[in-house]
């Protein structure tokens, strides 16, 4: 069947099982936009196209499928960059479709024509610009086949116009292979059997789950090998939900601003089991004094995250999942009612040194009644009235942290945060694409008045589409994070941190037809959270809170991770 | 080995500047197979630098297959054009050094030769080491290319 390479875009997104776009049309994309309608795929117009490939970017976080963005040339594909830096940290399979200026005028600083392929080469998982409209298909499936497979990650299609125009037949490949890509899910049985054999051995283990667990589907594993051999887990920010924040055996956070009790463990553990995760210097601080006594067991199926931090005594090479269930297998093998794997007094007194530091430390803070709000106990009080049942997106800074230290996630996908890049503006656009991931759920942003302001166009979007978004602003008329950290070490030079200036966000939120609430005393957070929840149109609530609140614990850079700064 | 196509030899030099890697010298061309081009690259570092960038290079979609030859046995050779000052007094000692180092003179003025040399690394320093007190005008090198030794 002869088809232009508008259509063909679109039949193979249709092919590739995509519901969803996040797009913003332009001068190369018109003849797309012209077929859009007849395909029967959504089409949601943002505001900025970062918006798109945050919401994008979310939308595949939440539901597992790969999130697709749709831009126009030069400035519209510019302003993917920010989006698609933060998907790479994350590892987020995205597929980003830019338009381009028409072959023949590429290198000619035509109108709206960048080099986007060279500006992104080094944040994509893979780039393609395509010259024939022949290859289209083809590269369409190698792109959805790599966003999604290994460790997965962004790829950008920069699609010409005359490539959109030209007509060519069209056969969607059935299969792809790449003879350069062959990623080894595969955990090598020997491999599994010397973990096996460090796990059974450890007096004080303790297993440090991050993203790789999410993406790979592996939280029953994880729950059930924590369970068998009682070992206490602590997860990182891109970890969250993948270990019920309620089990009796969770840490709480690792790292930075992690719990007390899960940077002790780590210090002090004979064993540290890594399954997704990467040895990020937000966890490890000083990585000379980082888990000094411990072998490491390193289970990640990107062969670059292994020995780039830390040494490890058994790598594993594997899809989280994949390692887990082999792991599993063995130890149900190995352990009889008769031989027992677990040496229960001794790992009693492990489980009860780590209830010792939980006691000491415990994450805490003091709401006075008639004192200003304080930021945690708004999350405390947005986590008791959802039952912690929403998916939570946040912004950056110590909004993000508040919200990963006080609302305990207890499933897979419902938290989701800019780990790697830290980007502010990601959160609004974030509670969108959750949101039409998850129509039924509740969605709640929550965000700083630094952050909000970074894509608040997108409420827009919201509304027009109908999204029953919440959005928590933690307002402190701060650059929050920065001024703490004025506040600790540069002895309070606010130099560039307050924010004034902002707007009325209630009357900001009923300007874009939104719903806007605030609270400015401890008795109506209850209240104004309430009637957001209730109402099924997108809400804006502005929490006027203490403006010099810290976050606590804190490693301080450079510092070991038991050098703790505490309340 | 990587897939002949535009922008790979892009990718691989933007890992090495992008994560602060060094190339000391860098060559490439086509293999037999048209579609699969070979980059002969050097570059050093302690083991565990090594051990990321050939770990990070294995990552690249574009690039098929890695191989260190440091620890085997191989063929190396460089080619370089140079042009050294060749007025009446130092001509013959020139062309006596092109004899002696079995290389050719394949440009010929009032004021200066031009000699191509091709060698292994010791041979390319021992013609550099003796050309420069004669007044070495201008140097282009290739960049190495290697070759595994046949096994026995």
């Amino acid at each position: 069947m002869e088809l232009s390479g508008a259509m063909i875009l679109l039949e193979s997104l249709k092919r590739e099982g995509v519901e969803v776009i996040f797009g913003y049309p332009g001068a190369v994309l018109i003849d797309i936009y012209d077929e859009l309608p007849k395909i029967g795929i959504r089409h949601v117009l943002v505001r900025h196209e970062q918006g798109a490939v945050h919401a994008a970017d979310s939308y595949a976080r939440a539901s597992g499928k790969t999130g697709v963005v749709l831009v126009t040339s030069g400035p519209g594909a510019t302003n993917t960059v920010t989006g698609i830096a933060s998907a790479f940290m994350d590892s987020v399979p995205i597929v980003v479709i830019t338009g381009q200026v028409p072959t023949e005028v590429i290198g000619n600083d035509a109108f709206q024509e960048v080099d986007i392929v060279g500006i992104t080469r080094p944040c994509t998982k893979h780039n393609y610009l395509i010259k024939e409209t022949a290859n289209l298909a083809k590269v369409i499936k190698e792109a959805f086949h790599l966003a999604s497979s290994g460790r997965p990650g962004p790829i950008l299609i920069d699609l010409p116009k005359d490539v959109i125009k030209g007509v060519v037949d069209f056969k969607y490949p059935r299969s792809v292979s790449m003879r350069s890509y062959k990623p080894n899910y595969e955990a090598h049985p020997r491999q599994i059997n010397k973990a096996f054999d460090l796990l059974v051995k450890a007096k004080k283990p303790v297993i440090y789950a991050g993203g790789g667990v999410i993406s790979s589907g592996a939280h029953q594993e994880l729950r059930a090998l924590a369970e068998k051999l009682s070992i206490p887990v602590t997860t990182t920010l891109m970890g969250l939900g993948g270990f019920p924040g309620t089990h009796e055996l969770w840490l709480g956070m690792l790292g930075m601003h992690g719990t007390y009790r899960a940077n002790m463990a780590v210090a002090e553990c004979d064993l540290l089991v890594a399954i997704g995760a990467r040895f990020d210097d937000r966890v490890t601080g000083n990585l000379e004094k980082f888990c000094p006594d411990a072998d490491i067991i390193h289970i990640d199926i990107d062969p670059t995250s292994i020995k780039k931090n830390v040494e490890v005594s058994v790598p594993i090479v594997a899809d989280c999942r994949n390692a887990l269930v082999k792991i599993l297998k063995v130890i149900d093998k190995e352990s009889t009612p008769r031989k027992k794997l677990v040496r229960v007094a001794e790992r009693k007194s492990w489980l009860d040194q780590i209830e010792e530091w939980k006691k000491t430390y415990p994450l805490s803070y003091e709401q006075k009644k008639d004192g200003p709000i304080k930021p945690q106990y708004v999350i405390e009080e947005l986590y008791k009235q959802t039952e912690g049942k929403a998916i939570i997106t946040t912004e950056v800074g110590q909004n993000q942290m508040w919200a990963a230290q006080y609302y305990h996630f207890t499933k897979p996908r419902t938290f989701i945060s800019s780990g790697g890049l830290g980007c502010m503006g990601f959160g609004l656009p974030a509670a969108i694409g959750a949101q039409l991931a998850n129509p039924n759920a509740m969605v709640i942003d929550i965000a700083g008045d630094g952050s909000i302001q970074m894509n608040i166009q997108e409420l827009a979007t919201a509304v027009e589409n109908k999204l029953p978004i919440k959005v928590a602003i933690i307002n402190n008329q701060f650059l929050g994070m920065v001024r703490q950290w004025q506040e600790l070490f540069y002895d309070k030079n606010y130099s560039g941190t307050p924010m004034t200036g902002a707007p009325d966000f209630v009357k900001l939120a009923e300007a874009y037809g939104a719903v806007g609430l605030r609270a400015e005393k401890p008795s109506e957070v209850a209240s104004v959270i309430k009637k957001a929840l209730k109402t099924k149109r997108p809400v804006l609530m502005d929490f006027r809170v203490e403006p010099e609140e810290c976050v606590y614990p804190m490693v301080p850079a450079g510092a070991a991770t038991t050098e703790m700064l505490l309340a | 080995m990587v897939d002949n196509e535009p922008g790979v030899l892009s990718r691989v030099t933007a890992l090495f500047s992008g994560r602060g890697f060094n190339i000391e010298s860098l060559s490439v061309g086509e293999t037999i197979d048209p579609t699969i081009s070979r980059i002969t690259l050097v570059t050093s570092g302690s083991p565990p630098i090594i051990e990321q960038i050939i770990k990070q290079l294995r990552k690249l979609i574009n690039v098929i297959k890695v191989i260190d030859l440091t620890e085997t046995a191989f063929v190396e050779r460089e080619m370089l054009l140079i042009k050294v000052k060749a007025e009446a007094a130092s001509r013959a000692e020139v062309l006596r050094i092109v004899d002696i180092f079995r290389c050719k003179v394949v440009d010929v003025s009032t004021h200066f030769y031009t000699i191509e040399v091709t060698g292994a690394e010791g041979k390319i320093e021992a013609i550099l080491d003796i050309l420069s007190p004669l007044g070495v005008e201008e140097v282009v090198r290739t960049g190495k290319i290697a070759l595994a030794r046949s096994k026995k």
